[in-house]
């Protein structure tokens, strides 16, 4: 299924007023995989996903999504494949019902009404808010919120969906619902995150972005193994791998790893 | 700031009582849109000294509003709102217009106070029928009914982001001046000066939202067309609302009700 393929190549970004955003960011995402993308504020992350669905145009580089370059003719189609979530659910739901922001994608897709009813009924069963349907969707809680702004991107049947801080102020249960959720998708994932914790549960793949260049890109347990690169890239082990602050254990264990060496890790 | 809040939410549960199911909010939104064109039109066509035959048209409304289902005391609520304003445009009119009209035993009424008072019956009369519209039907829908009846494209949909970005302007503008309440400590904070600058910032944070909507608008396949979910076409039910009501609106308009009615009374007492 090469269709689901996310290649980007020689990436670049200078907003209007000079900021360099991306230097030259190179990587490729195959079908299924769950990708992190982390790195400091301000190291491009957001950027970069706007570029994933043609919201931002590439001041130099390629992004080819599937078997399409990403052009103003695939642009349509390119936005179906890839579901976008954006880290704040208010900007992601703007109709007065949950039923009518999660209908809103599939009825720019030009599907029938019918069908259109059976996909949200089924969309929001699977993100677990079916109950919601007919509420406004202001009067929601944040897990709530999420997961219908979720709902909203699934309604389209994307293969791959990105999202930007997807735990961002969620209390830990609703953190922890949402990402039992995710871990059931079978699309393609792209994650940003600063919840190191959920990357390391989510995802098996991570890539660092450091000042508008991919610093590292490796199987997540040895990026995080990398005190050295967290550390210069403002980046820090994710608390499970930490140990317990209370009673030092796992702490000792950490350090006697630590002497041993870390893994390799391919910095590029 | 509870008030700015509460006054948005306040006007989305207007959008959320056009959900609800019955006899009104089933029918075409074009036979809503055209049956309450028709009804302003006939309030506002009135001489302005006109006064009694006013009252019958309040049938519509409150037939419609009962019909619907839709809460009483809100929309009387909503249509207070705009009164002060109706205020403002009827006030002068007894100090200039002093020519006396009618005289109710000792008390000399001119035609300043009924003019005045014709304003006002005309505005709770034609916002409430407005209210009442977006009520039953929902902007939306209002919108696309606007727009299958010929009005063009461009228009209706900067209709509906106007409507839109309302809420995101004060959303923001909420919260930019409870910020501004909870550092001032109850006092007036560093008065006007500050505004300005709130403003400015208040702009761009709208500005900024409102490309991010948009961003998540065109992220879900949006061509600059709404859709809505309400499947119906304009058939014989529509047809017998829009006719029934016009004829009796126009009838209304030609023939004094109120009089009409209190001599049919006084013609069936004598």
């Amino acid at each position: 299924m090469s269709h689901h393929i996310v290649a980007v190549k020689h990436l670049q970004h200078v907003y209007a007023d000079g900021t360099v955003a991306l230097q030259d960011v190179n990587f490729t995402i195959h079908h299924g995989e769950s990708v992190a993308i982390i790195g400091a504020n301000g190291a491009g992350k957001s950027t970069l996903l706007l570029h994933l669905n043609g919201y931002l145009t590439p001041t130099a580089g390629e992004i080819r999504i599937g078997d399409f370059p990403l052009t103003k003719q695939t642009l349509p189609e390119i936005r179906r494949t890839v579901g976008m979530v954006f880290q704040d659910p208010d900007d992601q739901l703007f109709m007065p019902t949950v039923f009518d922001d999660v209908a809103f994608g599939p009825f720019n897709l030009g599907l029938p009404s019918d069908e259109v009813r059976q996909r949200v009924r089924e969309v929001l069963e699977q993100v677990g808010a079916a109950h919601l349907m007919e509420k406004p969707p202001y009067h929601l809680s944040g897990g709530e919120k999420k997961r219908v702004a979720i709902a909203t991107v699934l309604s389209m049947s994307p293969d791959i969906l990105v999202m930007d801080e997807p735990t961002s102020g969620l209390d830990p249960f609703a953190r922890r619902q949402l990402i039992g959720l995710l871990k059931n998708f079978r699309h393609t994932r792209i994650f940003t995150s600063h919840d190191l914790d959920m990357v390391l549960e989510l995802c098996e793949r991570t890539i660092i972005l450091h000042q508008g260049v991919v610093k590292a890109d490796g199987p997540t347990p040895e990026i995080f193994g990398d005190e050295a690169l967290l550390a210069q890239c403002r980046l820090e082990k994710p608390l499970s791998m930490q140990g317990c602050p209370m009673c030092g254990q796992g702490r000792r264990e950490q350090r006697n790893a630590g002497r041993k060496g870390s893994g390799g890790v391919n910095d590029s | 700031m509870r008030s700015i809040d509460g006054a948005i939410l306040d006007l989305k549960r207007l959008d959320l009582l056009a959900t609800g199911d019955s006899l009104i909010h089933r029918l075409d939104a074009r036979a809503k849109v055209l049956t309450t064109l028709v009804f302003i039109i006939s309030v506002v066509s009135f001489d302005r000294y006109e006064f009694t035959a006013l009252f019958p048209f309040f049938l519509y409304p409150v037939v419609t509003a009962s019909l619907a289902n839709l809460p009483g005391g809100y929309i009387v609520r909503k249509i207070g709102l705009v009164i002060p304003f109706a205020l403002v445009v009827g006030v002068l009119n007894p100090l200039f217009d002093r020519e006396v009209l009618v005289r109710l035993g000792p008390l000399a009424v001119t035609g300043g106070w009924i003019s005045c008072a014709s304003i006002i019956i005309r505005s709770v009369l034609t916002v409430g029928a407005a209210v009442i519209l977006v009520g039953v039907t929902g902007f939306l829908a209002v919108c696309q009914a606007l727009e299958k009846l010929g009005t063009p494209r461009t228009f209706t949909v900067q209709l509906l982001f106007l409507y839109r970005y309302i809420f995101v302007l004060t959303e923001e503008g909420a919260r930019a001046s409870r910020a501004r309440e909870l550092r001032s400590c109850g006092r007036k904070g560093l008065g006007l000066a500050s505004f300005g600058s709130l403003i400015g910032h208040l702009l761009i944070r709208t500005w900024l939202r409102a490309e991010r909507i948009h961003m998540a608008m065109l992220a879900r396949g949006f061509t600059g067309e709404f859709h809505s979910r309400q499947v119906s076409a304009f058939g014989w039910r529509e047809l017998g609302y829009v006719a029934g009501w016009s004829i009796l609106f126009v009838a209304l308009r030609l023939e004094n009700g109120a009089q009409w009615l209190g001599r049919l009374v006084t013609g069936l007492l004598s």
